[in-house]
């Protein structure tokens, strides 16, 4: 069995009056793609966000390569998101003041990067996503499936040991969802990120090595993960 | 889909006369093909000769014949065996599946779980077929397409009927 790199433990989090999560419970290993399903409204994306440390839960744990990440103050943890975790969200969330390039670049560039240097590590992902000659438009100029491609070289520029991917093919065609989804394995497997996939269609669901659905607020095993290849 | 083993599975609920499975097999499961008086004897004398159920005696009353069938250990055991064991994930398998969730609704029975089994085997199976769209030549991709999209659709049938299952309860007992 695979030693867990991030996990979440019996997380309880009402908003107000109103329970999110009920005692959510999921690991998932170093490399390992792991997909959490369920319908709308079910709490998947707040379970991410407690993994990810956006959110605190109020009982239960969160842990990341062993330390307790709902334990750490907001300065601790939002140097962890920086400096360790990736995001992609639905909508690329691009900076439309920038270029794609500086897109990129950005994360390196909040975490201390020498612009000359950021944009150097930034420049190979264009031609790894198949975004050659793209580098100096500014998102209003990019489709959606371009625009969500610079959203994961974004999130992966650091090379982070977890990439968090919030419904990230939800606004693309089928076709352009399933090229972002097949880069996002084959780049996060090639260096060894942990991907924590929200989605509620079953086609993403199933590029993941395992399945978890979370119903009103519940998490349950849909598939154990096979042994990433 | 099987007549043998639903048969079986609408004995488990109670003691039934041949008459009465016919008219609760068409009622639920004929799909507009009503089942014949020689299909259902047929079926039933199959089933005692192999020890899955016990014909009674003849009873007196109308009709060509009066014979209370009741159902036998082995019987159960075979039954429980097919509804435990998810149905391959296949297109066009919501006639099997259907039965299935009936009974399970009929008998008392946890649905949801035959549901969320039927779930796993549908997700691992799509798992396997984009393995194939991943790593093969284009004709491959748009065969594993057909049946990705065809598992999608008997996932959102899932889903429906997930969400339904305490009305369709209510619908099927008696």
């Amino acid at each position: 069995m695979t030693t867990a790199l991030i996990e979440a433990r019996d997380l309880k989090l009402a908003f107000g009056e109103t329970p999110a999560l009920r005692g959510a419970s999921l690991s998932a290993g170093a490399g390992e793609v792991l997909a959490i399903t369920g319908p709308s409204g079910s709490g998947k994306s707040t379970l991410l966000h407690c993994l990810a440390g956006i959110l605190t839960p109020d009982s239960g744990e969160v842990r990341f390569d062993g330390r307790r990440v709902d334990l750490l103050n907001e300065e601790r943890r939002s140097v962890l998101r920086r400096d360790t975790f990736g995001f992609v969200f639905q909508f690329g969330q691009l900076v439309p003041e920038l270029t794609a390039e500086e897109n990129v670049a950005l994360p390196l560039l909040l975490g201390g990067t020498r612009r000359t240097a950021a944009l150097a590590e930034a420049r190979p992902w264009f031609a790894r996503l198949g975004l050659d000659g793209l580098e100096r438009r500014r998102s209003g100029e990019l489709s959606g499936g371009q625009a969500q491609r610079v959203a994961l070289a974004r999130g992966l520029v650091t090379r982070p040991r977890v990439l968090f991917a919030d419904e990230p093919t939800g606004a693309l065609d089928s076709l352009a969802g399933e090229q972002v989804m097949e880069l996002m394995v084959d780049a996060a497997r090639e260096q060894g990120t942990t991907v924590i996939l929200v989605t509620h269609e079953p086609r993403v669901a199933a590029y993941a090595d395992g399945q978890t659905i979370v119903r009103d607020g519940r998490t349950s095993t849909l598939v154990p993960a096979r042994t990433a290849p | 889909m099987s007549v043998p083993l639903t048969l079986l599975g609408l004995l488990e609920r109670e003691p039934s006369h041949g008459y009465d499975l016919k008219r609760d097999y068409d009622a639920f499961f004929s799909r507009g093909k009503p089942l014949p008086y020689g299909q259902v004897y047929g079926t039933l004398g199959r089933l005692a000769r192999d020890g899955k159920i016990i014909a009674g005696e003849s009873e007196p009353g109308d009709g060509p014949e009066r014979k209370r069938y009741v159902i036998t250990e082995a019987g159960v055991t075979e039954f429980e065996s097919w509804l435990d064991e998810p149905v391959a994930p296949e297109p066009n398998l919501q006639t099997v599946l259907f039965t299935k969730i009936v009974l399970a609704l009929m008998l008392g029975r946890d649905a949801q779980r035959y549901l969320d089994a039927q779930r796993a085997a549908h997700l691992r199976r799509m798992r396997e077929l984009t393995d194939l769209r991943r790593a093969g030549p284009l004709v491959d991709t748009l065969l594993a397409d057909h049946g990705l999209f065809h598992l999608e659709a008997d996932l959102r049938w899932i889903d429906q009927t997930t969400a339904r299952l305490d009305a369709l309860a209510e619908a099927v007992r008696r």
